[in-house]
Order: structure tokens, then sequence, then C-alpha cells
């Protein structure tokens, strides 16, 4: 039934909230909202809101990547945001909600993790992303992810104490995480031959089947994932691949640049 | 708790570290209903904590095994994003937010009519978004809140602070620094109408008088905290017109 | 003894407020007595009539009183009907004698052939026992099957104003959609027309929900329903 209307108001381009298919919800980006994290963010997408921290420590890097920082991104569905989510270990949705993103900023190197390399083989940074869902109305991916750049983005080195081999995570270098990219994702669901972009929790009910891409912003795509049991032609993805050029250029504009 | 490599002193010039008076309490700030989602919702900002709390209920008890037919399930979940602290938090349920989210239980439920839902649940998720010591206090002030919004039939509300000695000297609200390096913490929560205590935690050694004045500040802090909780609601909820 | 009133007229007040003193007067709605003394127990609005105080609650889920006009969603079989959900933690059922006026065979139908699980019904609470069994009736007109349409959530509390003094709002949503709506006291509210009008039922709603008491809102209702 909801499936059904939400494909009779996509038929004649409109939204269940007047907006266009392609169009996203009002977004704003506040940064640097967490005194304790060393960069952070809080994304509103309409009524979903997300918080994102990146904090830094030093350990040792991973065995194929001896001079290599290490990037971990993590996403802690709480039921604080959706009386669906539950407590214990990491969902499906999670673990695919974190991976995803971490995909999208990782592939494109948007954080050059060679210059994060304090001592070859024994002490790298390690840089890890934690995405927190303060209200679910659909689209956390766009959000989590847009929160995530944005974070890291406006993150500083804490002071790290060669001597005592020890960060000191109370004292804030002036230097800022060497980042080389803006990835930026955009998430489009697809009901019946209807698509549309920025899903609110209720599309996300009717919805069969997702494509999140991730563009940078020369406009080349650095990630892709489809989500649900439904499918997309290949016309389908060309056409969203412009899409998420085009919109993923909007959101970046609330990014902090350089 | 006591003193190795801190601050020399606390307490320079009858003024703390942060230009506080011994008595005085961090600034506070209240929202109600933060979270659409939620049945009620609020986030309290204490000095740098900061705490969102997401109230869901009544609802159905899952899994049945926690079914009460006396009362309430009241199920308290406090926890620490792991971007809140210094170095970073390991996401997920410890030792230490176990045993808070239950003196948390036992602060709240005093307030509630317990037995008005019995057979159901009632969730109440508290996580801290940002730590600068209080954390408990301050959930347990948006908890109340947030379970008004959500409706659920109290006797009063819930207030708390915490109180301490650092440098020899009594103190209200004690953050960081002084929860590190001083002697004594003492959390409390009180139902503002009856000054009953729902919550009593203590670190350190206390004399009883000094205990006596802790409780006392503690109180007195108290009817501010209510002051600003009722403002918070008062503002969500308006003047409701019945006909316009 | 001391008799005094601490409250007015329209007040809001939150849970714990003192709102009188002395055995003279009469807690109603959401204030209880303690003592001498009459509190409230939820954020709720203060009628006073005479000695009599009442809190109305302003927030809170609905809590189901027999005689409401409900809008239900069945969500399981039973041995001798259907079990449904009325956005509040209590379990009500719906009797197979209690759907239709006519005898109803299950010797020769099956309960799906009537309602399948996610159907939505239109009906009344019939009964609410000692032991908390609730049921449902669905037997006489208007009270029926909801079938196509639109069902949205709203919190109960609002539901008055968005019927308005004599169904003065809920009139002007429906002459301005050519929609049929239905609205439950459990906070569901039912629409059906083309899917463009339901939606902007829809979204007229959720205003109405969010402005509720704030002045001039039948002007921005009807703003956004000639708007949209």
């Amino acid at each position: 039934m909801l499936k059904q209307y939400f494909i009779e108001l996509l038929e004649k381009d409109k939204r269940e909230d007047g907006r266009k298919p392609f169009e996203y919800r009002d977004v704003s980006v506040e940064t640097g909202v967490i005194a304790r994290a060393n960069g952070s963010a809080r994304v509103k997408i309409g009524n979903t809101e997300v918080l994102v921290g990146v904090k830094l420590d030093v350990g040792t890097p991973f065995p194929d990547g001896p001079e290599s920082g290490i990037l971990m991104v993590n996403a802690e569905l709480l039921p604080l945001a959706n009386p669906n989510f539950e407590f214990g270990p990491p969902s499906k949705d999670s673990v695919e909600l974190s991976r995803v993103i971490d995909r999208g900023i990782r592939e494109c190197h948007a954080i050059d993790l060679d210059k994060l390399c304090i001592k070859a083989k024994e002490k790298v940074w390690m840089v890890f992303v934690d995405i927190y869902p303060i209200n679910d109305d659909g689209n956390l991916l766009d959000a989590g992810a847009l929160g995530a750049i944005a974070a890291l983005k406006t993150t500083m080195l804490p002071k790290y104490d060669e001597k005592e081999e020890k960060v000191i995570h109370k004292e804030l270098t002036k230097t800022k995480l060497p980042l080389v990219h803006s990835p930026v994702m955009t998430t489009f669901g697809k009901i019946g031959n209807n698509k549309f972009s920025d899903s609110t929790m209720r599309e996300e009910k009717a919805i069969e089947t997702r494509l999140s891409i991730v563009t940078t912003e020369d406009g080349n795509v650095s990630a892709m994932q489809k989500g649900g049991a439904g499918m997309f032609t290949a016309d389908d993805v060309i056409e969203l691949i412009e899409k998420s050029a085009e919109l993923g250029k909007k959101l970046r504009k609330l990014v902090p640049s350089k | 708790m006591g003193g190795v490599g801190g601050p020399e002193k606390l307490i320079v010039n009858g003024k703390r570290l942060d230009g506080r008076k011994l008595n005085e309490m961090r600034e506070m700030e209240i929202k109600v209903g933060v979270i659409p989602n939620a049945d009620g919702s609020a986030m309290v900002t204490l000095g740098e904590t900061k705490v969102i709390c997401a109230v869901y209920g009544p609802k159905e008890v899952l899994p049945r095994r926690n079914l009460d037919s006396e009362k309430a399930f009241l199920n308290c979940v406090y926890g620490m994003a792991s971007f809140s602290t210094s170095e970073r938090n390991r996401p997920g349920p410890s030792r230490r937010s176990t045993e808070i989210s239950k003196v948390i239980a036992d602060a709240l439920a005093p307030a509630i009519f317990m037995e008005k839902y019995a057979g159901l649940e009632i969730t109440v998720i508290m996580e801290i978004i940002n730590a600068n010591a209080g954390t408990r206090t301050a959930a347990i002030n948006a908890a109340s809140v947030a379970l008004a919004d959500a409706g659920i039939e109290m006797r009063d509300l819930v207030c708390s602070v915490a109180s301490g000695k650092a440098d020899g000297q009594l103190m209200l609200d004690l953050f960081e620094p002084e929860d590190n390096f001083g002697e004594v913490d003492m959390p409390l929560a009180i139902l503002p109408n009856t000054k009953q205590i729902t919550l009593l935690q203590m670190d350190g050694m206390l004399t009883k008088a000094e205990a006596k004045k802790l409780i006392e500040m503690s109180m007195k802090a108290c009817e501010q905290i209510y002051e600003l909780q009722k403002k918070a609601l008062k503002e969500k909820y308006g003047s409701e017109k019945e006909s316009e | 003894m001391v008799e005094k009133i601490h409250i007015k007229d329209k007040d809001v007040i939150v849970p714990g407020t003192l709102l009188a003193e002395g055995l003279e007067y009469l807690p109603s709605g959401k204030a209880f007595r303690d003592g001498e003394n009459i509190y409230s127990s939820t954020v709720g609005l203060i009628s006073v009539k005479g000695r009599v105080i009442k809190v109305i609650p302003l927030a809170g889920k609905y809590a189901p009183k027999r005689g409401d006009v409900i809008i239900a969603k069945i969500n399981g079989f039973g041995k001798f009907g259907w079990t449904c959900e009325i956005e509040s933690p209590y379990k009500i059922d719906l009797n197979v004698g209690e759907i239709s006026m006519n005898y109803v065979d299950l010797k020769n139908s099956k309960l799906a052939d009537y309602f399948k699980i996610s159907d939505y019904v239109f009906g009344e609470i019939l009964d609410i026992s000692e032991s908390g069994y609730i049921s449902l009736t669905a037997k006489r007109m208007p009270y029926r099957k909801l079938v196509g349409g639109n069902v949205i959530k709203v919190s109960p509390v609002k539901i008055p104003r968005i019927i308005g003094k004599q169904g003065s709002m809920i009139k002007i949503l429906k002459d301005s959609s050519n929609c049929e709506i239905l609205v439950g006291q459990n906070g569901l509210v039912w629409i059906k027309g083309n899917a463009e009008n339901e939606a902007k039922v829809a979204n007229a709603i959720k205003l109405i929900e969010q402005e509720s008491h704030h002045s001039g809102l039948t002007e921005k209702v009807k703003a956004m329903l000639e708007g949209k």
C-alpha cells in the first residue's frame, strides 16, 4: 500500500514532503562540536541527525603497510536514534553502514596515510572515525559520510611525545590531518522504476533497492554500493553517477574547505 | 583519586581552575524533544559535559524474562560515545557503565509511578557525547526531563549534582581535574518536592560535618537545576490554547 | 488546615508541580493527591472547574478507554479472531464475531479472507476487562476494514486539534483535498484520495501537530493546503 502511494507520487515527479525526486531535505553541517574529539561534525538532513567524532592514537602499523597510517570507520546504531535498533553486537545494518562509509573515504585515498608514519614499521597514527546517529529519519549513509568527511577536514593532530612514545591527548598541535580529497556520498533509492535521492524513514520502508555512489571533487567515482534485493539497469547506474557528481558538488560546499 | 601528575593547585586565590567559586555550579543548558523518533528526549550540557537522552515507552517487554507483573521494567542504559573522552573509549558497555546504568535506574524509579506500568517496559538511553566529569548527574537530569517529555507519570522530576573535596576544600560540581586529582567525589540526586535522596555515592574520606555540608550544598544547587528543567519543559509545551 | 490553590486555569505545568493544598480540592485527570496536597503527574494543561482541578496531559502514549474510536492494525491471527496493535503497549483482540452484523462461518472460510496482517481496521474499543484484556468491535457502521489510502501517526494528544471545534479543522482538510479522512483517538489518521492530495493532507496534519499551541494555526493550514 505504501509502495503504491510513493510510486503514484513519483510518477508525478513528487515526494511526500513536496520535494522533487532528486532534491535533498535541508542539510546542515557544523564542525568542532565535540571538545574531546580531535575532529567532529554534526550533520542534519531533514530530521535525520548524525554526530561524527574523530579520535587519533598511535599504534603499530599493519604488516602490509609498514609506513602507513591506519583508518578505522565505525558506526554505532544505538536504540537512541531508532526504536528498531537493538543493543548488542553490531547488526548487519551497522556493519554495512560502517564499511560503505569507510570505503568511500579509503578508496580515493582521501587521507594521505603515508604522511601519518612516525617511525617505519613501529609507530603510525591511527585515525578512528566514529559515527553515532542521534535521530534516524532515513539516509543515515549520506549523513554519516558527510559528517565523516567534515570531521576529518577539521581534525587536528594531538601532540606526540617521541621520548615517552605516548600521545598527549589533551594537547593539540596546529597540524591538520593530511586530507587530499573530499569524497561525498549520495544514496539513491528505487521504487518500481522510479529513482530518487535522500529517502526519509517512511520511504525507506518502501524502497526495493538502493545505490550509494561516492564522487570526488573532480567528478570521478570512487566507490559504489548497491543494497537491497531489487535491481538497477546499466543506464540507471550511469544516470545516477552523473546525478551523484552534481548533488555531491552541492553537498561538498557545506564541508569546510582546506 | 588523589594526586599524582596533576596540577600543582586546584584552587588559586579562592577560585577554581575554571574561575568558579567553591559553591558554583557550571553553566547548565537543557533542551527538550531533541530526538523526534523517541517518545521523549532531552539534551543536557553541564560545562563541557554533554549528554543526550532518549526515552521509549511504555512498551511491550522484550525479552519476556524481564517482565514484572507488579511494576514497570525500567531499562536504563548509560553509555559513553567513543569520542567523548580524551583517549578513545571503546564502544559498548563496560563494567563501569553497567554499574552507572543501575544506579541511575535506582535514582529515577522512585519518581516514576512504577505500578501504573506493570508488565510494561520503559527504556531510557543516555549517551555521553562529551565527558568532563559529572556525567552521571547530567544524565539523570536529562533522563528526568525526557521521561516527562514522554508523558511517563511521575511524582516529581529528579535533580542531580555532584559535590566533593579538592585541595582540602568542599566544592560543588567537580570538573575533570578536580574529579581526577581531588579527595572526594559525591554525586547525589533528589526529588525536589520532598528533598528525598534517590542517588548517593561517595568516594574518598569525609567527616560527618563535611558530609552534611556537602549534602546541603548539593540540595541547594538542585533547586536551580529544578528551575532549569521546568523552564526547558515549558519552552517545548508552551502555553497551550485549547481553542483558537 | 490551609486551603490554597497555586495554579490557575490554562496554566501549563510539569510533573511534581504542587497544584493545591487542602482536602477541599479534588484531583482529576493526571492530578493526584498526596496527603493534603494535589500534584500533577505529567506535563499538562490545567483546567479548574469549581473545586475540581484537572490536569489534561500534553504528552504520553494513548491509553485505551471503552468507547474510544480508533484505527487498529492487524498483527496476528488468534483462535477466534485477530490480534491488533493500536500504538499503545497493550494487546488488543478483534473477535470474529465483532467484524460483521452477519454470521461469519469459519468452517467455510479462513481468517485471512477477512483481514490479513497489516490490514487497518476502523473500530471502537468494546471492552477492557479487569485483567487488562482489551477487545475491539467493528461490526456497526461506520466501522470497517480500511482499504487503500495512507495511515499516518500523530501524537494522540493532538487529535482534538486535528478534529477542531465541532469538526471545523477536519472539515477544512476534507474540503480542500477531496480525501476521505478518518481520525482514530489513538493517534492514527487514515487518508484516502489521490496520492498528491493524501500527501497534502499528511503535511497539513504534521503542521497542526507542530504548531498546535501557536495562534493563527487555521490560517497557516489553509495557506498550506492552497499553496501546495
